[in-house]
């Protein structure tokens, strides 16, 4: 027999251990020492593993005993989560990652635009869920102390106060969640200490119950087929399967696995790796079904060996003990223990996480009101309301288990929970697959489900007349017959469970669905809805715009050390400053910092809280139209298409302008070539029609004086020179533009280039032009082909000379030397020349207008083509007065008087 | 055998059907652990229930099945995504 | 009695050619460099041809035209036309405008003096 204080002084050292581990790992890991093992796949398998509480451990072994294989249900729906982690885990542990959710609360309220009103929503709804599973592990560890105390000779009577026994074991389960769970100040970092005391615990509860299962299989029932023979000759020996219990429990076991806060945690928020979801995706099945392996033979042993009146939920414990075998029973009871203390750690601490982030946090912030740069440690505020709520939690706990006469079967009470839990699911499921699901769809959702599941599971489960009168039950709600509790709608006949959780799941579904239909999400929703369904799209993609704040950055930094501690905000802000290229300072509060830092405080408080507590420094914050576009990729993609087109269709019109104009040009210019091979025909058939004519007339007429004669001939003669000019000019652009023209550079004096030009423009010229010149400006000498310079130039002043039609014609020959180039401009006081004609001055074959002149049009094109290959240009100046014609030369061509510097 | 896009296209196949496979496997699992068992004889009258030992023999079975698949999945895709030369390809198949 | 052409044509070259040819004709030669005033020398004038060249300065040989076809009084003088741009496209216009006869340059004197008497044969007694 073991004696009782002998177990409480077992347990006391194992908690001690435990208590030693878990400050091993987390000093190891402050050191960052430890990481193979404190981020190894093993420990996130093992911490999963607080799934299989008390009510695993003991309940499962009552569970079986009372409807046989249907206890395996509440294993096969995890089992088939894990193995379908690449659908909804993988998802989740990437949002979580990527938006340091904290708590699954705080997930859901992320996800709906950071509603403060649907995270208080969820935390009461989880509270209230999970009181009845903290319930389940008080009465657990209070049965199994019950069990040995009746075989303890020290108590009287073999019975203890379970009342009492109950209290000192939610004691002691506070204070060890206080020390375990926010012994650590910084709120953000994962528990190392809680995760790998939880994988400690993980293995002890698995080694016990193997090793009983092993007893029983073995030591009882002498080997495998034997027991599988008792097994089908026992009561439970048939398969029985009720009303669809089976698949109803299989899925609300999935669905409360996703759901749970503590699984949440340990899931999604201390999760290191997501590699580690696949490794955990074979070994925590693996897990569950080693768990589960060995239930039902003890069960059936149990119900063998047993008396009738005997709790099948505490066989795992009776059985070693009515064996002899006091070392098993005192292993079991520490298995059991495990199971429980581990759930209880880690569900205190989620649920007190949500608590203090997401109900105290704001209401903190509210009655400071702005306050959040003021001084004093936010992070003492949230640890202290952390503990205040772990003690709240398991005082819930132990109330539910005095309230509902800790007579209910341990599976019964689970099963509340997992209901209770599985109302997140439609909400966390739309969140993250579903564009269109609104925060007002999930807060319908919710709340229905809640209500419903109040109804239908919580309340009832105190038994008829505790919190539902037999009135209620039997005549409904009100006496509205559609309500009785327990056949909604006038539906009889089904399992109180599967109805339960059928309508509540159902309507809370079909709430959410419908309403989110009919709202319309605000900005920041859409954006967080966004940022979540298409997590593995653009997981670092933007969030919501902080408008770059106004407000400097000493009031992040006070914030951010309340909330992150001075050291740590410290470094954060260096490593900004320094991402910002400013070293020594603070980083200049832009929209990315912002952004980071709200992440990083919402680590510590949440994403709701995080985002208040910014709002109330920063002054509001702007969803962007940039973030709006992010938001609907599709229309960002239809954006960026049509903005991509438009830019095709800018590039088209244009290409088309100039297509246009180049057209234009064409035809202007075909319409030149025609007018053009006119004008040569002209220009080469006028002087010919004179020459034949006299040439014919000197042939055939007798009798011509001799001053006739000669006058004829001499006309021939002229005609002869002007047809010869002309086709000297044909040939010269012809060269020119062939580019075989042989340039004779040497060193000339600009003076006498202009000279020579206005000479003989001059000399050749009926009328009378005023040329004004700048005889000091053009003291420069050039190193260039005089003759072709002198022939552009012949040709602007014969063209001022010929079209200059001003009364008293003046030129102005001026000369301007830049750094770069050297300019000779050629300026009448005539009109000009015509818009519509500027472009075409240049042309060859224009001539503009009717005006005389014996030009055939190329004067200006030769002039062109020449100034080309003497290395300038020129052209025409459009905004001067009257018709001005600037000639450029590279400054390069300058030779320094006195230096006869040839260019190499 | 150096390495050319074919290879490289190949292992990309793989890795695809790998991930075909990762998502079928639950659903599976569900059919096998959900329907079936609902086609089970219940104890009623004129006919004996399907016995536990048997459900036993099932269930766990399938559970054994799903974790050795689950666990071949996983060190397969764990050899494709580091498995950068051909020779950890083949040391695969 | 003598007979009278106008000559309007810008190149004194031709002109002086066309005058010692049809002055040993016997026929007055009127010379006109200038296209802007032509019409109005004609009307003035009412001469037994008109010659026109094509691109004068003032008014092309064409606006001459039009305006004598437009003038009931001088509407049937006949008109030869002479120009350097002796393109098919110029002879059609030309001869829809309404001259008598078109002459490319450079023309044979033969030919020219044939067709000034062909234009006037019947107008000149």
């Amino acid at each position: 027999m073991v004696a009782l204080n002998q177990l409480i002084g077992v347990c006391l050292v194992y908690v001690s251990g435990l208590f030693l581990v878990a400050f091993l790992a987390e000093r190891a890991a402050l050191r960052g020492r430890g990481g193979w093992l404190l981020r190894s796949p093993l420990v996130y398998t093992l911490s999963l593993s607080i799934y299989c509480t008390a009510w695993t451990f003991y309940g499962a072994v009552g569970y079986a005993a009372r409807s046989g294989m249907e206890f395996v249900t509440i294993y096969l729906g995890p089992s088939l989560v894990m193995i379908g982690w690449w659908w909804i885990l993988r998802r989740l542990v990437r949002i979580g990652r990527s938006h340091r959710v904290t708590s699954v609360a705080d997930l859901i309220s992320a996800r709906y635009g950071k509603s403060n009103v649907l995270a208080i929503m969820i935390t009461v709804m989880a509270v209230v869920g999970v009181t009845p599973y903290i319930a389940l592990q008080l009465q657990s560890v209070t049965l199994s102390l019950t069990i040995f105390a009746s075989s303890d000779p020290a108590t009287q009577g073999g019975t203890i106060n379970t009342a009492q026994a109950a209290f000192w074991v939610a004691g002691g389960l506070a204070l060890f969640s206080v020390l375990f769970g926010t012994r650590n100040l910084n709120a953000k970092e994962r528990h190392h200490g809680v995760v790998i005391a939880v994988a400690v615990e993980a293995v002890v509860k698995l080694v016990a119950l193997l090793a009983v299962g092993t007893f029983v299989v073995w030591g009882i029932g002498g080997g495998v087929t034997d027991t599988l023979a008792r097994i089908d000759a026992s009561s439970i020996g048939g398969w029985q399967a009720k009303d669809g219990r089976w698949s109803a429990l299989i899925f609300l076991s999935a669905a409360a696995f996703l759901c749970l806060p503590r699984m949440f945690q340990v899931m999604v928020v201390e999760n290191d790796d997501e590699r580690h979801i696949q490794i955990a995706s074979w070994a925590f099945p693996l897990y569950l079904m080693l768990m589960s392996l060995f239930v039902v033979p003890i069960a059936v042993t149990g119900l063998a060996l047993m008396p009738a009146d005997a709790n099948p939920d505490l066989y795992v414990l009776s059985i070693p003990l009515t064996q002899g075998q006091n070392g098993l029973a005192m292993l079991a009871f520490l298995g059991g223990f495990s199971s429980a203390t581990s759930m209880v750690i880690v569900a205190t601490l989620a649920l007190s996480t949500m608590m203090s982030n997401h109900i105290v946090m704001p209401i903190w912030l509210m009655l400071r009101g702005g306050g959040a740069q003021r001084s004093g440690d936010v992070r003492a505020v949230i640890i202290r309301a952390r503990r205040l709520s772990i003690l709240l939690i398991i005082s819930l706990g132990y109330f539910y288990y005095r309230a509902s006469g800790g007579s209910g079967a341990l599976s019964e009470i689970g099963l509340i929970s997992f209901g209770g839990v599985a109302q997140f699911l439609p909400a966390l499921l739309g969140g993250i697959f579903w564009r269109g699901a609104t925060r007002v769809g999930a807060l319908w959702g919710l709340a229905i489900g809640f209500a419903l599941w109040s109804f239908t599971m919580l309340l009832p489960s105190f038994g008829v007349d505790a919190a539902l009168s037999q009135d209620v039950f039997d005549r409904g709600l009100l006496g509205f017959g559609i309500l009785r509790p327990q056949a909604l709608f006038g539906i009889e006949g089904m399992d109180a469970t599967v109805h339960a959780v059928w309508w509540s799941l159902s309507l809370n579904t079909l709430a959410f669905v419908g309403i989110s239909f009919f709202t319309f999400p605000h900005p920041l929703e859409r954006l967080q809805g966004a940022q979540f369904v298409n997590v593995f799209d653009h997981s670092s993609g933007p969030a919501h715009g902080w408008t770059a704040a106004t407000s400097g950055a000493d009031d992040l930094m006070i914030m951010s050390q309340r909330i992150l501690g001075a050291a740590e905000a410290r470094a954060f802000f260096d490593r900004h400053a320094r991402w910002q290229g400013r070293i020594g300072s603070l980083p200049s509060p832009t929209p990315g910092f912002v952004q980071a830092l709200e992440r990083e405080i919402a680590a510590s408080v949440g994403a709701a809280t995080a985002n208040a507590m910014i709002g109330q420094i920063i002054g509001g914050q702007a969803v962007s139209v940039e973030d709006l576009l992010a938001v609907a990729d599709e229309s960002a993609q239809i954006l960026e298409y049509s903005s991509q087109l438009e830019a095709k269709s800018r590039e088209l019109t244009e290409t088309a302008e100039e297509l246009g104009h180049a057209n234009q040009k064409l035809t202007q210019l075909s319409l030149q070539k025609d007018s053009f091979l006119s004008q040569i025909s002209h220009e080469l058939r006028t002087p010919m029609t004179s020459i034949r004519s006299f040439s014919q007339i000197l042939r055939d007429t007798d009798g011509l004086t001799p001053q006739e004669k000669t006058r004829y001939a001499s006309i021939i003669h002229t005609e002869t020179i002007r047809l010869t000019r002309l086709l000297d000019d044909l040939l010269d652009l012809s060269v020119l533009e062939n580019g075989q023209v042989s340039l004779n550079a040497r060193v000339v004096s600009l003076h006498a280039v202009i000279d020579q030009a206005v000479t003989t423009s001059l000399a050749g010229s009926a009328r009378a032009i005023a040329v004004h010149r700048d005889p000091a400006a053009e003291d420069v000498d050039l190193f260039t082909d005089g003759d072709r310079l002198a022939q552009v130039f012949i040709n602007l002043v014969t063209n001022a000379i010929k079209y200059c039609d001003s009364a008293q014609p003046q030129l102005r020959i001026s000369v301007t030397q830049t750094g770069s180039e050297l300019r000779i401009t050629f300026a009448d006081n005539g009109s000009g020349i015509p818009a519509d004609a500027q472009a075409l001055v240049f042309e060859k074959f224009a001539r503009l207008g009717n005006g005389g002149g014996d030009g055939a049009g190329l004067g200006l094109a030769i002039c062109r083509e020449i100034m080309t290959r003497l290395g300038g240009d020129i052209r025409y100046v459009t905004d001067a007065d009257g018709t001005t014609f600037e000639v450029r030369l590279a400054a390069t061509l300058v030779v320094d008087r006195g230096r006869s510097l040839l260019p190499a | 055998m150096s390495k050319t896009p074919l290879f490289l296209e190949r292992k990309r196949y793989r890795m695809r059907r790998i991930v075909d496979a990762i998502r079928i496997l639950p659903v599976v699992c569900a059919v096998l652990w959900i329907v079936i068992p609902l086609m089970w004889n219940t104890a009623q009258e004129g006919q004996a229930a399907t016995s536990l030992s048997t459900a036993l023999w099932y269930i766990f079975g399938i559970w054994s099945l799903a974790v050795a698949a689950s666990f071949a999945l996983w060190r397969r895709s764990k050899a494709g995504d580091e498995g950068t030369d051909t020779r950890a390809d083949d040391a695969s198949r | 009695m003598t007979k009278h052409v106008v000559l309007v044509e810008d190149e004194t070259n031709i002109a002086e050619a066309i005058r010692f040819l049809l002055g040993r004709e016997g026929w007055r030669v009127e010379m006109l460099a200038n296209g802007s005033n032509a019409a109005e020398v004609i009307r003035a004038a009412m001469p037994d041809l008109v010659m026109l060249d094509v691109m004068l300065p003032g008014k092309t040989g064409f606006e001459i035209l039009a305006e004598l076809r437009g003038d009931p009084a001088c509407s049937d003088i006949p008109v030869l036309m002479l120009t350097a741009r002796g393109q098919a496209r110029d002879r059609d216009q030309a001869m829809q405008a309404g001259v008598n006869r078109f002459m490319a340059k450079p023309f044979a004197n033969d030919e020219l003096l044939a067709t000034v008497r062909e234009l006037t044969a019947g107008r000149v007694s």
